[in-house]
């Protein structure tokens, strides 16, 4: 079976929502809409407070190439543009709705596409305007990545269902569900990009969606359904390309680099579902769970609803120890709840109690466990001796620190409890601070 | 013994032995590069931290920039006068004259007057801590107190208040600008100790947001701007900037009607002054987390 040396096996988790299917979320009391939602420039706010917005509307144009549009999610009153708090504390711009509570929150939709007449740079043009991003979790604008730079081009995809986090089942009921969406979204990637081969890539540990998958594009020529080993980080970008065809992203490049493009699989499902009919992006699947919440499963939620809102809605058991956007390995704590939900959460995890014992910190014993687990072949522990010496210029220069894309497989094993990976987003982040003020000597 | 195999060995190899003894006599008289002695004995005088207060990459390069006269020996911010005086005499040059400069925190947000909105439990640092969820203190530009700058600094210059906030020991700090380098929330920063107005606030919000979170915060009432003479104080960004061309008329006026606190005069004992007007801080104890 398809896979990528090391990785761990951590808990998936992901039986407390595999079987619940996607349930429409309720309306929240407001909502808070950031411009900044894409990796890349925040979008550019074109309405005012007090101005009335219907649901699917533009509220915000790109700012730049690398910046998508924002939709307003609710039809209703816009109480604010300006700055609201992010998961981080951070003031960050935004706009916040209020929806209007005799509305029908239909979406009105002005037309329909045929899709089988676009050229490719029109379907690349209404994926931008759809205000499209990659779903998986990095809000990546999908109309860059379908533009390689100047001498590239795509010749294989790869549609992301591996969903290796644990916890989350987000992209599992929306190959489920949605299959038809999926394999649509596919031929208009393939066409977009004008490549020639697609590859859905799902781990094994989701056998009906590889049925569900395998039947829906049966009589399509270029897409096919690969089965992966399940094993974290299955889904990061390089290990995939690295399973499917052997070969290795360059270090420091990206998959376009090699003639590749891989894209989450809700991204394909959307683009199917919106395209045609000329919608954008409101609302979002997210997997909602954790033992701190009282009905865990997996929510078509506006973006935007507020995450205290959502938290009361379902319920918790009692006040949540730990609430986490993304999953629990590369995910975020949120450290103010009234954050909403982004294009980039693809999962809400709600830990009631703290699920790993008071942890004591050990010297290394140089096991090598974590040499053994990172997935792109770094020796994090003398990373992290070199982290503890405040040699990240050594670290960037003989050890590669800039490939490690922070997975937590090295903290995850190491038998000291040592926080590496913590250490090295710390050395990625003062690294790059050198870099950007010339300092570095590394 | 054979004398056949024995003489001619020796005296092959004594052979050997005296031409590269030649080519090394050679090298030396011709390729040899004539260093001013004086590097080594400056170097010698200098501390040997290699902190880098000086803007030279260690103390090896400092002595030679002394010795080309580029620099001046007041730039050294370890050595004590004495040695300053002797390098200079040493040197035949200048002493120069370099104010002393310390690293300065602004914030004064401990524990028991800033609100702490979640409890942080990873990594015990304040960078992890940012990085995770910005650190959960209820101001986001405030110091997290995780102690990063008291151990990356080299020279034991800082210490830490039982709620958490750094202070600078002025006769250690060498101004060598490691802990500005750490700080998540860019709080630090190297300063000349004749700068004595000082805006102890990073807080952009204003009035009862400011203040909701923090007690000493800047609530951008814009009054130490007003009292300020000639543009010395302006409000930007919510905060005062002080221009500190215009250092020659700061007065300790200035913060006097300052109702938090905020921006505050440090005296001559490193003592820091807020104004008459400022709230008293009565709490010693640390806010409960929420």
């Amino acid at each position: 079976m398809r896979t990528f040396p090391h990785g761990i096996h951590p808990d998936d988790a992901k039986i407390l929502t595999a079987g619940k299917p996607v349930r429409r979320f309720p309306f929240a009391p407001y909502y808070v809409v950031h411009l900044a939602q894409n990796a890349g420039t925040p979008a550019r706010s074109i309405v005012q407070a007090g101005q009335q917005v219907r649901r699917g509307q533009v509220i915000a144009l790109p700012d730049g190439f690398v910046s998508v549009p924002v939709h307003a999610p609710v039809t209703g009153l816009v109480k604010l543009v300006g700055n609201s708090l992010d998961s981080n504390g951070n003031p960050t711009p935004s706009i916040v709705i209020i929806p209007d509570p005799a509305s029908c929150q239909d979406v009105e939709v002005s037309s329909s596409v045929n899709v089988d007449e676009l050229t490719p740079e029109q379907i690349v043009q209404a994926i931008r305007d759809m205000g499209m991003v990659g779903l998986g979790g990095a809000a990546f604008p999908t109309h860059v990545k379908l533009s390689p730079p100047k001498g590239k081009s795509i010749q294989a995809i790869i549609l992301n269902g591996a969903e290796c986090e644990p916890y989350l089942t987000s992209d599992h009921r929306v190959m489920l569900e949605q299959s038809a969406n999926i394999v649509l979204g596919a031929k208009l990637l393939l066409r977009a990009a004008k490549a020639t081969d697609l590859v859905i890539a799902i781990e094994d540990n989701k056998p009906d969606a590889i049925a569900v998958m395998r039947k829906a594009c049966e009589n399509e020529a270029n897409i096919r359904v690969e089965v992966f080993k399940t094993k974290y980080p299955q889904g990061a970008e390089k290990m995939l390309t690295k399973a499917m065809f052997g070969k290795e992203v360059p270090s420091g490049g990206i998959p376009a680099d090699i003639g590749i493009m891989i894209s989450n699989i809700a991204t394909a499902a959307e683009i199917g579902r919106l395209l045609p009919v000329g919608m954008g992006l409101i609302e979002r699947v997210v997997t909602i769970t954790g033992d701190g919440i009282k009905k865990p499963g997996n929510y078509l939620i506006p973006i935007g609803t507020p995450l205290d809102f959502i938290l009361s809605t379902l319920g918790t058991h009692g006040t949540p120890y730990k609430v986490i956007f993304g999953g629990p390995m590369m995910g975020k704590s949120v450290s103010f709840l009234e954050s909403p939900v982004t294009k980039g959460t693809s999962g809400i995890v709600v830990l009631a109690s703290r699920d790993e014992q008071e942890r004591v910190i050990y010297p290394c014993i140089r096991c090598g466990a974590c040499v053994n687990a990172c997935p792109v072949h770094l020796i994090p522990a003398r990373l992290g001796l070199m982290a503890r010496k405040g040699e990240y210029d050594r670290m960037v220069s003989e050890c590669n620190l800039m490939d490690c894309f922070e997975c937590g497989c090295c903290s995850y094993v190491c038998p000291s409890n040592i926080p590496l990976v913590q250490q090295f987003r710390i050395s990625k982040q003062i690294a790059r601070e050198r870099k950007a003020s010339g300092k570095s000597n590394g | 013994m054979n004398s056949e195999i024995v003489i001619p060995a020796v005296l092959f190899m004594g052979g050997l032995g005296a031409f590269l003894a030649g080519v090394i006599a050679f090298a030396n008289r011709k390729l040899a590069v004539v260093e001013d002695p004086r590097i080594d004995q400056v170097e010698q005088m200098l501390p040997g931290s290699n902190c880098g207060a000086c803007g030279n990459p260690g103390c090896r390069a400092f002595a030679e920039a002394l010795v080309g006269g580029t620099e001046n020996p007041a730039k050294c911010t370890i050595s004590s006068a004495g040695v300053k005086l002797q390098i200079a005499s040493h040197l035949g040059v200048e002493l120069g004259d370099t104010e002393k400069r310390v690293a300065r925190l602004a914030c004064a947000g401990g524990a028991h007057v800033a609100r702490q909105r979640t409890r942080y439990t990873g990594m015990e640092s304040c960078r992890a801590a940012a990085l995770v969820a910005g650190g959960g203190k209820g101001c986001y530009w405030g110091c997290l107190g995780l102690k990063d700058c008291g151990v990356v600094c080299n020279f034991g210059a800082i210490s830490f208040s039982e709620n958490g906030l750094p202070s600078v020991d002025l006769d250690k700090c060498t101004a060598c600008g490691d802990c500005v380098e750490i700080c998540p929330k860019q709080l630090f920063s190297i300063q000349p100790v004749s700068r004595q107005l000082w805006v102890n606030c990073k807080n952009i919000e204003a009035g009862d947001a400011a203040e909701a979170e923090c007690a000493v915060a800047c609530i951008a009432c814009g009054k130490c701007a007003m009292d300020a003479s000639g543009g010395l104080v302006s409000m930007k960004n919510n905060l005062p900037v002080i221009d500190y061309a215009l250092n020659d008329f700061a007065t300790p006026s200035i913060i006097a009607r300052c109702p938090t606190g905020a921006i505050i005069w440090i005296n001559e004992k490193n003592q820091f002054e807020t104004g008459q007007a400022a709230k008293r801080v009565i709490r010693t104890k640390a806010l409960p987390i929420g």
